[in-house]
């Protein structure tokens, strides 16, 4: 599953910008925005970030990008 | 040309992808070359998000043309305190002075010689990517603070747009940096803080792989009791984040912070790997950040990247006036900035790749076998051979440096 930012955490350093070989991330305004159709699953982001605001987007009910047809 | 601040043309001489400090000079150094400049900048204001530990050596303002100005220089610095993991701690007095800069108000004071000069500033606009036409970089696609997408023309772009380095990527320049390149960094900036009135004259750094792997930890006052108190760790070498390195450590120290208030939450990250090759296309250059252009023992990049953005104006002007943009051209770029910095930072990256490899009980035999000018030294790598002769004292540190400096 591609990651997602959680802009709560996220102090728009740009460093997992910087650190994606798949030029999948960018900063715009304060907030990181992923393209999913990029992203290779690599997590290099993940580990670069200084305050863990990257995770993989869950298959569950989602704060960003919510389920469609949740029962 | 239109002077109503509100319009601008689609044909420049210059467009320069963002308005750090880099991007700054580079647009003054060409407007005051008589070059019609455009800085085109993603953020809405100047200098924020913070992404920098302030720190400016008085030899860097030297280089960039810049004078003391006591609003952004708000702290004079005389030298370093290193704590090393046992505590004992090594003052390192300088003569060359430094400040501690209010890097929110610095970037806006650059901007503002640079608008005097007549660079002219567009905000709030995001560069999309380069315009590549026949091989040739011919402007940007930006997308401004209505939405919509715009051409900008110019004979040359120079890309300073930080670590991100979004514009080279645009035209297939890898700029990505490696894992193992780069510095994660948190800071806070704290106030009430509780230290000797002296000690704020210096900047504190404390150095262990248990409190910081692959990096250190830093006070730098701003104040006799306010600072920017951040972290930079090696993000393979890390095992947890930079933030918890660096709350962890602040609770272990009450004796400086049990009182503190924190004011501003910021981090950012340091390339310290080593420096684009090519940083230049047929019409276009990158400089600072986005080129990695980093002191790799300590990650200031602020002096660097303005030393190469007046390295790329200068060259730029050139290239305008025998109207010559190819990256045969611009290569006299690449070739004078490796030859005023780049080479020596190299041997920095020597420096680096023996200090990631000691540990915490060979940080403190170091302490005891080199003075404040051999620690002094050893940063600026300047001779490598003096080095190896006092690590003799200490045999596995010797065969640690024998490796690293070959």
């Amino acid at each position: 599953m591609p990651v997602q930012s959680n802009p709560n955490k996220c102090i728009s350093c740009g460093g997992c910008v910087s650190v994606c070989p798949a030029n999948a991330l960018e900063l715009r305004g304060s907030d990181i925005v992923v393209d999913t159709e990029r992203c290779i699953d690599c997590e290099t982001c993940m580990k670069f970030c200084p305050v863990n605001a990257l995770r993989k987007k869950q298959q569950e009910k989602g704060l960003i990008y919510p389920m469609e047809n949740e029962e | 040309m239109t002077n109503n601040p509100l319009e601008f043309k689609e044909n420049y001489d210059v467009i320069i992808v963002g308005a750090g400090p880099g991007g700054s000079i580079a647009a003054r150094d060409c407007a005051e070359r008589g070059l019609e400049t455009l800085v085109i900048e993603k953020r809405q204001e100047l200098g924020t998000p913070v992404r920098c530990g302030e720190g400016l050596g008085e030899a860097w303002m030297d280089i960039a043309g810049l004078e003391y100005d006591p609003t952004w220089c708000v702290k004079e610095i005389k030298g370093a305190i290193v704590f090393p993991p046992n505590e004992k701690s090594l003052k390192m007095p300088t003569e060359n002075k430094g400040y501690i800069v209010e890097r929110k108000i610095f970037e806006k004071r650059l901007a503002e010689q640079a608008g005097r000069k007549g660079a002219k500033y567009l905000l709030k606009t995001r560069v999309k990517h380069a315009i590549k036409e026949d091989g040739k970089v011919k402007g940007v696609v930006a997308v401004d603070d209505e939405g919509q997408e715009k051409e900008y023309r110019a004979k040359i772009v120079i890309a300073a747009d930080g670590v991100e380095s979004p514009t080279a990527k645009s035209i297939g320049i890898n700029t990505v940096n490696k894992l193992i390149d780069i510095e994660s960094g948190y800071e806070y900036e704290m106030t009430n803080i509780n230290v000797d009135p002296e000690d704020t004259e210096y900047i504190n750094i404390w150095i262990g792989n248990e409190i910081a792997p692959g990096g250190y930890i830093w006070a730098f006052y701003k104040s006799n009791d306010t600072a920017n108190v951040g972290i930079g760790v090696n993000s393979v070498m890390k095992e947890k984040t930079a933030k918890e390195y660096l709350d962890e450590w602040i609770t272990n120290n009450p004796q400086y912070f049990e009182n503190a208030v924190i004011t501003e939450k910021k981090g950012g990250a340091v390339p310290i790997g080593k420096p684009i090759e090519q940083p230049y296309e047929n019409g276009f250059m990158i400089i600072g950040d986005a080129a990695h252009m980093v002191n790799p023992i300590h990650g200031g990049g602020m002096g660097i990247a303005m030393e190469s953005a007046r390295i790329a104006a200068k060259v730029a002007a050139e290239a305008i006036k025998q109207e010559d943009y190819s990256k045969e051209f611009l290569s006299k770029f690449a070739e004078e900035w490796w030859e005023t910095r780049g080479k020596q930072l190299l041997e920095v990256q020597k420096v680096r790749k023996f200090v990631e490899t000691l540990s915490d009980k060979e940080f403190n035999k170091l302490r005891e076998i080199l003075d404040a000018e051999g620690v002094l030294e050893l940063t600026e790598a300047s001779d490598f051979s003096k080095f190896l002769k006092i690590f003799k004292k200490s045999p596995k540190i010797a065969m640690k440096a024998v490796k690293a400096f070959k």
